[in-house]
């Protein structure tokens, strides 16, 4: 039934241009970050305030892979999948140790480190000049443009959507959201907290990189002032926003976010503080996301019509 | 139950819809569409270059329009993000059809866009310097593993810029140094597109110049303090020390290197400017050099200067409305809306003619940033006489010796 | 310039910047204390400091020491307010909601920047004129010292706040067991209040200080804010002298990265340090082990 909803959502934009197809192009890509950071935090409990990495790292792997190395995308894409996982295998097993803000932190540096990465080794990376004419994908020899690469972010959107879903109701969820509550207690119970945590980890470097990849191809040219601190930030405010308690919850966080600086356009000099206060009045009336706002009037609204009823 | 979670977001999704469906008015007015950025750490480009294109918008209308029909600006603010560039770009295309666009402010943001406008074979008059703007990449790649330094020979079709390319400020300096009898050199550049850029065509031009690079140090674009890197200079034998970066990095490489009590001239990138440099350096700005365009000096050109005219034309308008110094980055997108008004006079509104006149009959033409000479091997139209090495003394600016 | 005098002059900067990154660092580890959140609007009591003087300076060109005052209050008072307003109406909420809270602050006091100031630098002249002083071949600033002496000043000033004053003592009851410190009377929303107010004139007072040297605009916090949360981090959170201690370590290991290793690579040096210190003591330098189980995000 979910499904069909959703599917209903998608014929009315077949009346749509460019520019707003552009726009949720943003939306799905951000969405497929911010599920997987969405994962690692409401459901494992664990902080990542360096995701932008992983996004760059899937970026750059296809960008140079393609353009220096003539590697075909899919290829550049594993590619992708692959260093994000070993890194963060690698990265995740010494920080997930640490307590909260103390491995806030560790992602916070860890996420700054791989920017310098990305600005420093110009010979590959083309540092801060930036990539371009990274080629667009293409399916038999035509490009993939405009709607046609909507349909395959949102494919992808929709594809992670199952998984994690899936992987929310399965055993290893279950044991997740038990880590969440207590550590002690589900350790008690014989889960093993630190492989938990590291797959998840691990999961949503993969999701992140995915996204990453899918960036690249769309803008054909990347810079590293799109991979730093602002923008982990930016999706941990989305996940936030929307209502950390469930996957539903990022992608509203994440399209509201996307959405809203093109709506406050036209406010220039103001837009900032503009932006600052709508965040700040929306997490001081749904401290719980707006997804969780939204439900609560929407229970008071039937309990309303129940009692006149 | 599910119904619940999944209204709030599909009702987001809606909400982008009704958009989808407004219509662009007939097209009366003749639009041109602008992207800077206005907002974001860009932002001391996007705002004179946003004023100067409103100031001449409201100019051209005042007189007549262009053949009767007003001049629209569409601005957009980029915020300085590449991927804001982009959207802004597709929208100026799609909902606002411009027939030409001016900007971005970057040269990150323009590259992000130069795809999108062959694409569209629309014509793009970049505000920014970078020559990988208006070169195609294997052209670019080519004259950089060339053993011996070239300008490019192919442009990218629709693709112009009115700022000088930083090669031709890197010229001027090594020029002015070769002059002094200055070989040994310590540059310092900001890791950004514009300091990558300038460090690049450093390394790359110093050969032909007699230079040698002694020491190539670093800094990020909102750092505080650079004494460090001053310091391991200060410990080379370098002649001079070059920093390439714009806004207030420069200030704060002028402060320290005056603290450090360097012995060795600093020169500045042609990003320096604006005379707020010199306030802000509080006298320690007292004998740097650096490569600017004429309009900073209008007033010590000789009268019979090409650019005298415009020049003191644009800076009292400018000065008048905005109450605030020119600067050359406002000049760019003088230049740029200038030449496009010129081509749609002559040729009308249609892209490819727009594109021609641009590309063929800008000779000679002489503009705020220097006198334009376009060619199809040249779609930047200066070369380093579009430059005058100036020093700062009492502070204000003066023409170096 | 010989090697000692480059190494003198390397730690000399990294001595100056180190205080400005021990003071948000100290500003962080008070509301910790207080509230267990990371204000991650630090940077923009910083920034608001200089501001503020410079504005004042140049503009009704008022005297310095009155400036200055005039500055940690308003500031103080952007601390309180933005307590009241955003952090004591969600005493449910999450403390990662909370954090989430202050950066949309964060955005909001850069915006109100932006708007007042523009985005143009603004700097103004050092406390005392004087020709830098010369140390084994390095040049300081007379800044620097004021620098270096004013944060010493406000390190005691604190330790002996919450040392030997009633109000300090009963912060940092609060900071170990909230629960316990009501119940003996002390009013803990007040000391949340306090600690908002403290943190944002320390920032001021590094605002304040460094803008001579190295001026100020609207967007410089969030850099500061960043290292000024690894200092408090690497130092253990909790621990104020921690967190000093690490501004400091941290300031001086960026500015020796910079010069004696790579100028590109500087910052990144400083992360190392502290991602390796925290793989090995994941409580940082001073921190407690029973602190960072306190405290879940």
């Amino acid at each position: 039934m979910v499904m069909a909803i959703f599917i209903a959502a998608f014929p009315p934009l077949t009346g749509m241009n460019n520019y707003w197809v552009g726009i949720l192009i943003f939306v799905g890509i951000h969405s497929m970050t911010t599920m997987g950071l969405s994962l690692l935090m409401g459901y494992a409990g664990q902080i990542s305030l360096g995701h932008a990495a992983f996004y760059g790292i899937g970026a750059y792997s296809s960008g140079v892979l393609t353009t220096k190395f003539g590697i075909h995308p899919i290829g550049a894409f594993g590619f992708g999948i692959l260093l994000s996982a070993a890194i963060a295998f690698l990265v995740g097993k010494p920080t997930l140790r640490l307590k909260g803000h103390y491995m806030a932190v560790a992602t916070l540096g860890f996420g700054e480190i791989v920017f310098i990465f990305f600005n420093q080794l110009s010979s590959l990376t083309g540092g801060p000049s930036g990539l371009s004419d990274i080629p667009s994908l293409r399916i038999a020899g035509h490009p993939l443009e405009g709607k046609a690469y909507l349909y395959l972010v949102w494919a992808f959107v929709f594809l992670f959507l199952i998984f994690s879903l899936n992987l929310i109701n399965s055993r290893m969820g279950r044991a997740l959201r038990a880590l969440h509550s207590s550590e002690r207690a589900a350790g008690a119970m014989g889960v093993d907290a630190s492989l938990c945590k590291l797959q998840v980890f691990i999961l949503s470097a993969i999701y992140a990189s995915m996204a990453g990849s899918l960036y690249a191809h769309y803008v054909t040219f990347i810079s590293p002032s799109s991979f730093g601190l602002m923008f982990s930030i930016l999706l941990l405010m989305m996940v936030v926003v929307g209502g950390t308690e469930s996957i539903w919850g990022a992608m509203l966080g994440t399209a509201m976010l996307t959405l809203l600086p093109e709506y406050l356009r036209g406010l220039e000099d103001f837009e900032m503080l503009v932006y600052g206060a709508i965040l700040t009045f929306s997490l001081l009336f749904m401290p719980h996301g707006v997804l969780e706002g939204a439900r609560k009037l929407l229970i008071r609204e039937e309990k309303e019509k129940a009692k006149d009823g | 139950m599910k119904k619940k979670i999944l209204l709030p977001f599909i009702l987001t999704l809606m909400a982008a819809i009704p958009f989808s469906f407004h219509q662009g008015f007939a097209a009366e007015p003749l639009s041109i569409g602008a992207v800077f950025s206005i907002t974001g750490p860009f932002s001391f480009l996007g705002e004179p270059e946003r004023n100067s294109a409103k100031m001449l918008e409201e100019q051209i209308n005042a007189a007549g329009g262009i053949q009767g029909r007003p001049l629209k600006v569409v601005m957009e603010d980029t915020k300085s993000d590449e991927g804001q560039t982009v959207l802004s770009v597709r929208k100026l295309l799609e909902k606002d059809k411009v027939l030409a666009i001016i900007g971005p402010s970057t040269t990150g943001e323009s590259m992000a866009i130069v795809p999108i406008m062959e694409k569209a074979e629309t014509p793009l008059i970049s505000c920014a310097a970078g020559l990988s703007i208006v070169t195609p990449k294997e052209e670019l790649d080519r004259i950089f593993m060339a053993k011996t330094f070239e300008m490019p020979k192919r442009q990218n079709k629709w693709i112009f810029k009115t700022a000088q390319t930083d090669t031709s400020a890197v010229e001027k300096i090594y020029e002015h140094m070769k002059k002094k009898g200055i070989h040994r050199v310590a540059i310092i550049t900001v890791t950004t597109g514009f300091g990558d850029f300038g460090r690049q065509e450093l390394k790359r031009v110093a050969p032909s110049y007699g230079i040698s690079i002694v020491a190539d140090e670093r800094y990020g674009p909102k750092d505080s303090d650079m004494t460090a890197q001053l310091t391991k200079i200060k410990g080379t034998n370098a002649q001079a020390v070059i920093n390439w970066s714009v806004g207030p990095p420069q200030v704060i490489v002028t402060k320290n290197w005056k603290q450090l009590d360097m012995k060795i001239p600093l020169y500045q990138s042609h990003g320096f400017g604006s005379k707020r440099n010199i306030e802000l350096a509080g006298g320690a700005a007292e004998g740097v050099l650096c490569p600017l365009g004429h309009i900073l000096v209008g007033e010590k050109l000789r009268p019979d200067h090409p650019q005298k005219a415009i020049i003191m034309n644009y800076k009292t308008e400018y000065e008048k409305r905005f109450k605030a110094e020119v600067s050359s980055f406002g000049g760019y997108a003088f230049d740029a809306l200038l030449m496009l008004r010129d081509a749609l006079r002559s040729v009308g509104p249609q892209k490819d003619k727009i594109r021609d006149y641009l590309e063929t009959q800008i000779k000679n033409w002489p503009g705020v940033s220097g006198i334009f000479t376009m060619s199809p091997q040249d779609h930047t139209g200066l070369t380093k006489e579009a430059f005058e090495m100036i020093v700062v003394r009492k502070g204000d600016w003066a023409f170096a010796d | 310039m010989s090697l000692t005098s480059q190494i003198i002059q390397y730690f000399f900067t990294g001595l100056t910047v180190g205080s400005i990154y021990a003071l948000v660092a100290l500003g962080f580890t008070m509301i910790y204390n207080a509230t267990g959140i990371i204000n991650l609007a630090q940077g923009e009591f910083v920034m608001l400091g200089g501001l503020l003087m410079a504005f004042m300076i140049l503009g009704p060109q008022i005297p310095l020491p009155i400036a200055f005052l005039i500055a940690i209050l308003t500031v103080t008072l952007v601390g309180i307010l933005f307590e009241r307003l955003a952090i004591h109406p969600l005493p449910k909420a999450s403390i990662l909601t909370l954090i989430i809270m202050t950066l949309a602050g964060s955005i909001l006091l850069r915006g109100v920047a932006m708007v007042l100031w523009g985005k143009d630098p603004y700097g103004f002249p050092e406390f005392v004129r004087g020709d830098p002083v010369q140390i084994f071949g390095a040049t300081i600033q007379p800044q620097v010292f004021w620098i270096l002496a004013i944060t010493i000043l406000v390190v005691f000033a604190v330790r002996f706040f919450f040392e030997r004053t009633w109000i300090g003592k009963a912060m940092s009851a609060c900071a170990f067991n909230p629960l316990a410190a009501r119940l003996v009377g002390i009013n803990v929303r007040f000391m949340v209040l306090l600690s908002f107010g403290l943190s944002a004139a320390l920032g001021a007072i590094a605002g304040a200080m460094i803008t001579p040297i190295t001026l100020m605009e609207y967007d410089r916090g969030p850099l500061l804010a960043l290292k000024g949360f690894a200092a408090a981090v690497l130092g253990g959170l909790g621990s104020g002298t921690g967190a000093i201690a690490a501004g400091f370590i941290i300031g001086v290991v960026e500015s020796l990265g910079a010069g004696l290793i790579s100028s590109g690579y500087k910052d990144a040096l400083a992360l190392l340090v502290l991602l390796f210190v925290l793989w090995v003591r994941p409580s940082g330098l001073l921190g407690s082990p029973e602190e960072s189980e306190l405290r879940k995000i």
